[in-house]
């Protein structure tokens, strides 16, 4: 089961690899998306660190929706999720494959980055190290809903904007806790009781997304 | 053993087919046939557990296969009509995944053996994209040579797309298949001399009965 789990992450990885563009695609989206609202409401160092802690979690949420796309429909057109469906593995440990391996490819770049982006908001190093935490625990848990969305849409002419109306509430309770940690920390508040939310949220996510994805799938295969 | 009793499909509001029984030993062989539209292709899905089956049953070894799960997964090894391969991986790459993920332990070497046997000698490390329809079919086929320890073979059109010299090949591991005492399932349109012991034909459409 290990050696499943390792293959179908190894195999994404590779093929992420292979097709750098698109990795870069959902990092570069959310660089530009965060960078524009300095440029928008102007350099007031006061009103963007209000702001940022709301504006890089949008853009994070944006981005992780973008490559949400990408974890179901390739396999489905070529015929390679029929092939995964019916390894001799419960389907569930070849989506938790696919979940981590999509996030390793857009998420953790996204995580990696955003201390850079948040400089451009003004906020403390606190505040900056709250929000790489915040996103380290929130990211993979994108990833985990987001797969359930796209195991439900996948096959369905124009999946893309279904799966946003699907996925996105979904997001809200990471959006408010995420946000809300690196608020409290940017504010001189103890970030300690929302990441603990957000880490409860992500061990719900990993012990049932991958059985709702997996009968997403299964619906989806008929 | 692979036993189906009554089996029954319907797509949206048309019925595909109904009654379909038949049973599949060791060593057997059954040609789905049909027209276009028929229902083949949803056979094969329902005898490989991807499409439940709306009425009747399909039954491994006496159990029926839902309940079965894993360890009927473990028994078979379906090609659909989509190849199943990745267009940015190179055949050997393709293959190497496909068979651990069927939890077979194939070594670079075997990977290799097998795509040489299969006429893609030279072609093992190209990306897929760049291989022409037939040889595409071919990598996909490939799967087979390592899947001898897999009893029920389910292939879907296997043929397409492949020249006269490829198709001899197949009957070749198909019958090797068979005479170890594998079993298979195939739809086809055309006609291809498998020699089998055990031979039998099923039309789809001529009022279904099986």
């Amino acid at each position: 089961m290990m050696r499943t789990l390792r293959y179908i992450v190894s195999r994404d990885v590779l093929l992420a690899m292979r097709r750098r563009a698109d990795v870069a695609t959902t990092l570069f989206f959310f660089v530009i998306v965060a960078s524009l609202f300095p440029l928008g409401v102007g350099p007031d160092p006061k009103l963007l660190r209000a702001m940022a802690p709301g504006i890089l979690w949008v853009a994070a949420l944006l981005a992780s929706m973008l490559s949400l796309g990408r974890l179901f429909a390739a396999d489905y057109a070529d015929g390679s999720l029929e092939q995964l469906v019916l390894a001799p593995d419960p389907l569930a440990v070849v989506v938790i494959g696919k979940v981590l391996a999509h996030w390793l490819v857009s998420g953790l770049p996204l995580v990696l980055i955003s201390p850079v982006i948040a400089l451009q908001f003004d906020l403390p190093a606190e505040a900056i190290a709250t929000l790489l935490l915040a996103l380290l625990l929130g990211t993979p848990l994108l990833s985990l809903i987001g797969a359930i969305g796209a195991a439900l849409t996948v096959g369905v002419r124009g999946g893309g904007v279904l799966v946003s109306l699907l996925v996105l509430p979904l997001y809200v309770p990471v959006l408010i806790f995420g946000a809300g940690a690196v608020d409290a920390s940017a504010s001189g508040m103890d970030a300690g009781g929302h990441l603990s939310i957000l880490g409860a949220l992500l061990l719900l996510g990993m012990a049932l997304a991958p059985w709702a994805t997996s009968a997403a799938l299964r619906i989806s295969l008929e | 053993m692979l036993e189906v009793s009554g089996l029954g499909c319907l797509r949206g509001e048309r019925r595909l087919f109904a009654g379909v029984s038949f049973s599949l030993r060791p060593g057997g062989l059954i040609w789905i046939q049909g027209g276009n539209g028929s229902g083949k292709t949803t056979l094969l899905r329902t005898l490989c557990g991807l499409t439940p089956a709306m009425a009747g049953e399909v039954r491994w070894g006496g159990e029926p296969i839902r309940k079965l799960g894993e360890d009927y997964r473990r028994e078979l090894t379906y090609i659909g009509h989509a190849n199943g391969l990745k267009e940015d991986l190179s055949a050997a790459e393709n293959l190497l995944a496909a068979a651990h993920l069927a939890g077979q332990q194939a070594s670079r070497a075997e990977v290799a053996g097998a795509l040489q046997g299969i006429g893609l000698a030279g072609r093992e490390h190209l990306p897929v994209k760049f291989l022409s329809q037939g040889q595409r079919r071919r990598a996909a086929l490939a799967r087979l040579r390592l899947a001898h320890s897999r009893t029920l073979w389910l292939l879907d059109e296997p043929f397409n797309a492949l020249d006269a010299h490829a198709v001899a090949g197949m009957r070749h591991i198909m019958e090797q298949h068979l005479a170890q005492g594998g079993m298979i399932a195939l739809t086809t349109h055309q006609e291809v001399a498998i020699q089998a012991t055990d031979a039998q034909a099923l039309r789809l459409d001529e009022g279904s009965a099986g």
